[in-house]
């Protein structure tokens, strides 16, 4: 019902905003016992599906897990980290600055303007950092000296050489084989960080925290995402982006179904082939759903429930009802 | 020897305590939502349908959806992934969500098609898409706060969305700590407050009636719709 204060104005009658007084009859209803029964129904419903169906809990893939399945893709990772090739490293905010790297319409980034809040230095942070935490290896702390001390030139010729070596690179016996060159210190260094990958304490000296407790995980995870590994093993899972990607899950479960508009506009021009996809596709959905929540408000959108007549199948008793005059 | 009943009895709205913030507050409430709008024991005759069952089973869901997300977070975050028994309670949890949207969502079409905004509910209305939106961000957030391969699958897909609408800057879906934060904190609180202001809003409002009979003129009545409020709505 609706209120009608001081000076409230007459205005015309529009079907699609405005309803008559209900003056028919009233049936009982307990809406308390119906809360409860519902609550019954649906704990029944929930309990059954948990015990037939149960709930996914696929093992976390670890950067030790990664180079003890596929050690060649680690190296083949890692030599981008150090030179600065990788997706992360070129990624942009908010992890750094690499120049036109930010999505954008127009003049609308906003990632752009938001800048670089989560700073990760690939080189850094992914390569030289954790070699430094190893312990009593001089050789090593030489090695990353005569890295670093080294004009970027040099490095670029080291980590270049060795970029391209390491897609013939072979693993066995526990160390990773790549064809003889001229990579200065580098050959070493992966060497050392596939095999502090394989022990597992790459995956520790990878949090950002010096903290003894840490729950971000930003740094492995942004690792993992730049090898095929990962990948791999989602693409297996039916889990990639033309895959309907990340409203499925492993398994047969259902997911996040409710994400499917979302994911749709991945799978069509001109966003499944758009530097920009993701800033499209998110401007989509905040546009729908606006739309969505001011529909009562927008003429002819509103109407839509009137025009497509389903209300007479949802008040189909109230319809006959009226028709032969009975109840009301 | 006199005696303190704490009641001060129905003369508190019109004596000298009237102007009492709670006394008026109170009289608002009840002006607003009578006990008998409240928790109804009539509804119109329009509602023998199905379709109005979906209100209900999505509430009860979410009520199941909390509890078991109590359950899950008095034992621990890890503890599901060592015990049987945390894993059925989180195959729990992971339904009654499955089975909140799969209402939520049959609710949702059930009221557009009913143009339920009609008759100053267009807030109503406006609620439920809200809590709609942000159910989604809480059930994403649970999804990253799994600590497994989904969590780190979906996570490092979904940073490139985040991170180019902006929210990445604040809202970073690497971070663990901060994901598992917002999925049993901030947005179940937001998620339940609306809730119970959408309902209390039905309440208020009422069930929207059905559309009028074609040709038949509504008459413009004191007490119907086609008056506009003070507020504009």
């Amino acid at each position: 019902m609706s209120a009608t204060k001081g000076a409230a104005k007459q205005r015309r009658f529009n079907p699609d905003r405005d309803v008559e007084d209900w003056r028919g009859a009233y049936v009982p209803y307990d809406i308390l016992k119906e809360a409860l029964v519902a609550l019954l129904v649906v704990g029944v419903l929930i309990a059954g599906l948990a015990i037939i169906f149960s709930s996914p809990d696929e093992h976390p893939v670890t950067l030790k897990s990664w180079t003890a399945n596929d050690p060649v893709d680690f190296a083949q990772t890692a030599i981008t980290e150090l030179d600065g090739t990788s997706g992360v490293a070129t990624y942009g905010p908010p992890y750094n600055a690499t120049p036109g790297s930010s999505q954008a319409i127009g003049f609308f980034s906003p990632e752009k303007w938001f800048g670089v809040r989560h700073p990760v230095n690939t080189a850094q942070d992914f390569v030289i950092d954790p070699l430094r935490t190893l312990p009593n290896r001089p050789a090593l702390t030489a090695v990353l000296n005569r890295y670093t001390s080294a004009p970027s030139s040099e490095q670029a010729l080291w980590t270049t050489a060795y970029e391209k070596a390491v897609t013939k690179a072979s693993f066995a016996h526990g160390a990773l084989r790549v064809p003889a060159g001229r990579y200065g210190p580098v050959a070493p260094m992966m060497s050392a960080l596939t095999s502090m990958a394989r022990s597992g304490s790459l995956d520790g000296a990878l949090l950002s925290s010096s903290q003894f407790y840490d729950t971000n995980y930003t740094k492995p995870l942004l690792y993992l995402a730049d090898g095929t590994y990962l990948a791999n093993l989602a693409g297996q899972q039916h889990l990639q982006g033309d895959q309907w990607g990340m409203m499925n899950e492993t398994g047969s479960f259902p997911g996040q179904a409710w994400l499917w508009l979302y994911t749709l506009w991945y799978q069509v021009p001109p966003m499944n082939s758009s530097p920009n996809a993701d800033l499209q596709v998110w401007a989509i959905m905040m546009g729908l759903t606006v739309l969505l929540a001011f529909l009562p408000f927008i003429p002819g959108l509103r109407s839509i429930p009137r025009w497509s007549r389903v209300y007479r199948l949802i008040w189909r008793v109230h319809y006959q009802d009226l028709k032969s005059g009975a109840s009301i | 020897m006199s005696i303190e009943t704490g009641s001060p009895g129905p003369q508190a709205d019109v004596g000298p305590d009237s102007r009492q913030w709670t006394a008026r507050a109170r009289k608002a409430a009840v002006a607003a939502l009578p006990p008998e709008r409240l928790l109804p024991d009539r509804q119109p005759a329009y509602m023998a349908s199905w379709i109005y069952v979906f209100g209900i089973l999505t509430l009860v869901s979410l009520a199941w959806v909390i509890l078991t997300g109590c359950v899950l977070a008095i034992m621990g975050p890890t503890w599901w992934h060592v015990s049987t028994v945390g894993l059925f309670v989180n195959s729990l949890h992971l339904w009654s969500v499955e089975a909140f949207f799969f209402f939520m969502v049959i609710h949702l079409w059930g009221k557009f098609f009913m143009a339920a905004w009609r008759g100053n509910r267009r807030l109503t209305w406006i609620t439920g898409v809200v809590t709609f939106v942000i159910s989604v961000g809480a059930a994403f957030t649970g999804y990253l706060s799994q600590q497994n391969f989904d969590s780190q699958w979906i996570s490092t897909q979904a940073k490139d969305g985040i991170n180019a609408s902006g929210a990445g800057a604040l809202f970073n879906v690497l971070n663990f700590g901060q994901m598992l934060m917002w999925h049993i904190v901030l947005l179940p609180l937001v998620v339940v407050a609306l809730t119970g202001v959408h309902v209390l809003m039905v309440r208020r409002r009422g069930i929207v009636p059905p559309f009028a009979v074609e040709g038949e003129a509504p008459s413009s009545t004191p007490g119907s719709s086609p008056v506009e409020s003070e507020d504009g709505s």
